[in-house]
């Protein structure tokens, strides 16, 4: 019973959280003491598919053809897991994977588990854990099915290389009888970092003042290779884009490093932030209660310490 | 008529203390105010909005749940649902959860069943989906927007978001959707919406026998975090070494 990996591609190669939802698979599978094998459903470039071997994939199930929309890639992926009698399905928690998972699930009676950055450990009944409450308590799961699909947190699991030797298959006569919405067109966003995935990310809130200002946090950005976030109010004020918005309405991201300029941390904002790995606070208030989950602070005018900060950032870069 | 199922899940407010039983087993409720998950009121709020438009709509609004859950339902009672059920079982794996409603719609003709993206206490964003498999209906997760410009013509236009963007789509109903923000502006209950709730039909029916196929064995704490290392205004550079030995910059 192999691990299953669903590669998703994005205009036909995979995007980081593919390899981080691969490396997953990769240690579930070594656990189980089986192999790795990977789908992809629509077009996908060759060498990408034959690169999954990189992270350990040794047979890549290729379910050809170009318009999908979400079911019938459930069902693409399900008729692939149960050719390969997979015991566990394992996906990035991508938009797509978000909506794909759950019908996968219920198409094998296999358990969802869903935002996953531990492997569930086979000699312990696939015990595994995921945060509950907004941050405020880790909860324990116990698997009581055979089979599990499983959506791997994006940003939340290292990525590492196992190579070994990968064989293509195409998967012939897949069709889908599945009703679902159509697609009819793609609005881009603006090119740039996507939030969700970057390592870095520099945010900032009500005490930047007003949009005028922003110029800064986004020079900081762009010296740090980081995507830019902001607090609820500065999105609703219409100062930063929707999109943009991070916490408990807002997007939830777990980036490596999370710098904070100017905003109070409240409950809700760190609702979508507190897993991020090292948390920078810079604040002029002392109270405030993001300092509480802080690794590094500054208590000081934003309007000095940020222009400080990058002054000495290009100073090294040279 | 446009039938629609506003699915509500009941949760802790998030600036709520949590505690957990002595024994981690479960969440322990003292003092803990518990709210309509505000995913889902972006979807009851859309489903008023409809009615607004001057489209014939009826709504109701469901949760699974124990007894415990009934003021939130009367809460989407008071903003605007005409009637609620409670499916009477403990919320507790998705997919029972996603199974109990399905058999609930199962006869009722639904036209569009409203979901949240996702619970603000465990953030599964699972049971719309699974939902959407059991009725095998068409479904579109993350939606942003919505309309339904001919009732008569049993499609929707909904935009969604999507890894680096949005998609426009069409959606054939019935549908499940699943809401977040940008769909509808959240509603404060008017004083005459509040008092017309208690009259509200809330009916209470069992629940069908059905696998849990993931089970919470404990809760525990996250470990505490609080060892923040200050730097003083001028020493902004200190800073950049420090995260620089981390290999954070
Ligand atoms: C149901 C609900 C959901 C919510 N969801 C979210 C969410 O998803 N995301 C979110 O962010 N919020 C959310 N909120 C709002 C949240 O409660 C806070 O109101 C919000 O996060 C505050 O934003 P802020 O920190 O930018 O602004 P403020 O709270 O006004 O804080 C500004 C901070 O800037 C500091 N400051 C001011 N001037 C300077 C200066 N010159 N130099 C340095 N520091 C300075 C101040 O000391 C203060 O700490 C939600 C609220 C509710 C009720
Ligand atoms: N106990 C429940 N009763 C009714 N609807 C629910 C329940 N749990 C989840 N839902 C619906 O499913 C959505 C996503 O929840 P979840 O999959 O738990 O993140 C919620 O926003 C609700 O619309």
């Amino acid at each position: 019973m192999p691990v299953l990996l669903f590669a998703e591609a994005s205009e036909g190669v995979f995007k980081k959280p593919i390899f981080e939802a691969a490396t997953f698979a990769y240690d579930l599978a070594q656990k189980l003491g089986t192999d790795l094998q990977a789908v992809t459903v629509g077009p996908v470039d060759a060498a990408a598919a034959t690169g999954l071997g990189a992270y350990g994939v040794s047979k890549v199930h290729q379910v050809l053809g170009d318009s999908f929309v979400n079911a019938a890639f459930a069902s693409a992926v399900a008729k692939v897991a149960e050719s390969i009698d997979a015991k566990a399905v394992v996906m990035a928690q991508t938009y797509n994977g978000r909506a794909i998972a759950p019908r996968v699930a219920v198409k094998l009676s296999a358990a969802a588990l869903s935002g996953l950055i531990t492997v569930p450990d086979p000699a312990a009944g696939f015990d595994t854990t995921r945060m509950a409450y907004s941050g405020k308590g880790v909860e324990e799961l116990k698997v009581n099915a055979d089979q599990m699909v499983i959506t791997v947190k994006t940003n939340g699991y290292k990525v590492e290389e196992h190579p070994v030797a990968t064989t293509l298959v195409e998967v012939s006569n897949f069709s889908s009888n599945d009703v679902d919405a159509v697609a009819l067109e793609l609005i881009k966003a603006a090119e740039g970092i996507s939030l969700t995935e970057a390592e870095t990310v520099v945010s900032a809130g009500r005490g930047m003042k007003g949009p005028e200002n922003w110029a800064m946090i986004e020079e900081l950005a762009s010296l740090l290779g980081a995507a830019t976030a902001c607090s609820k109010p500065v999105s609703d004020m219409d100062w930063r884009p929707h999109h943009e918005h991070v916490g408990q309405t807002g997007i939830q991201i777990s980036p490596t490093l999370y710098i904070a300029i100017g905003i109070s941390g409240a409950i809700q904002h760190l609702a979508g932030v507190s897993s991020s790995k090292n948390i920078v606070v810079i604040n002029k208030d002392p109270e405030a209660p993001f300092f509480k989950i802080a690794d590094f602070g500054i208590v000081g005018d934003l309007f000095d310490v940020v222009p400080q900060l990058i002054a000495s950032l290009k100073s090294r870069v040279g | 008529m446009l039938k629609i199922l506003v699915c509500i899940s009941h949760v802790p407010d998030t600036t709520t203390k949590i505690q957990f039983e002595g024994d981690g087993s479960k969440l322990n409720k003292t003092g803990v105010t518990f709210i309509i998950n505000p995913y889902c009121e972006y979807g009851l709020s859309r489903a008023i909005g409809f009615q607004e438009e001057g489209k014939k709509v009826a709504i109701t609004a469901l949760c699974v749940g124990g007894p415990e859950v009934e003021p939130t339902l009367r809460r989407a009672l008071a903003i605007g649902a005409d009637d609620a059920v409670r499916i009477n079982a403990d919320a507790t794996d998705a997919g029972f959860v996603a199974k109990q409603i399905a058999n609930y719609c199962n006869g009722k003709e639904f036209d569009v069943i409203f979901t949240g993206k996702e619970s603000i206490d465990f953030n599964g964003s699972l049971v719309p989906g699974m939902l959407a498999e059991y009725l095998e209906s068409s479904f579109v997760s993350y939606a942003t927007h919505m309309d339904i410009a001919d009732p008569e013509s049993m499609t929707a236009q909904v935009k969604r978001e999507v890894d680096g963007g949005e998609e426009v789509m069409e959606v054939p109903l019935p549908a499940v959707i699943s809401c977040q923000k940008g769909i509808a502006e959240w509603r404060i209950p008017n004083m005459r919406g509040i008092m017309g709730a208690r009259k509200k039909p809330l009916s209470v029916v069992s629940p069908n026998e059905s696998l849990e196929l993931v089970a919470t064995v404990q809760f525990s704490y996250p470990p505490a975090k609080g060892n923040c290392q200050y730097f003083q205004p001028e020493d902004v550079s200190k800073l950049v070494d420090s995260l620089t030995n981390k290999g954070l910059v």
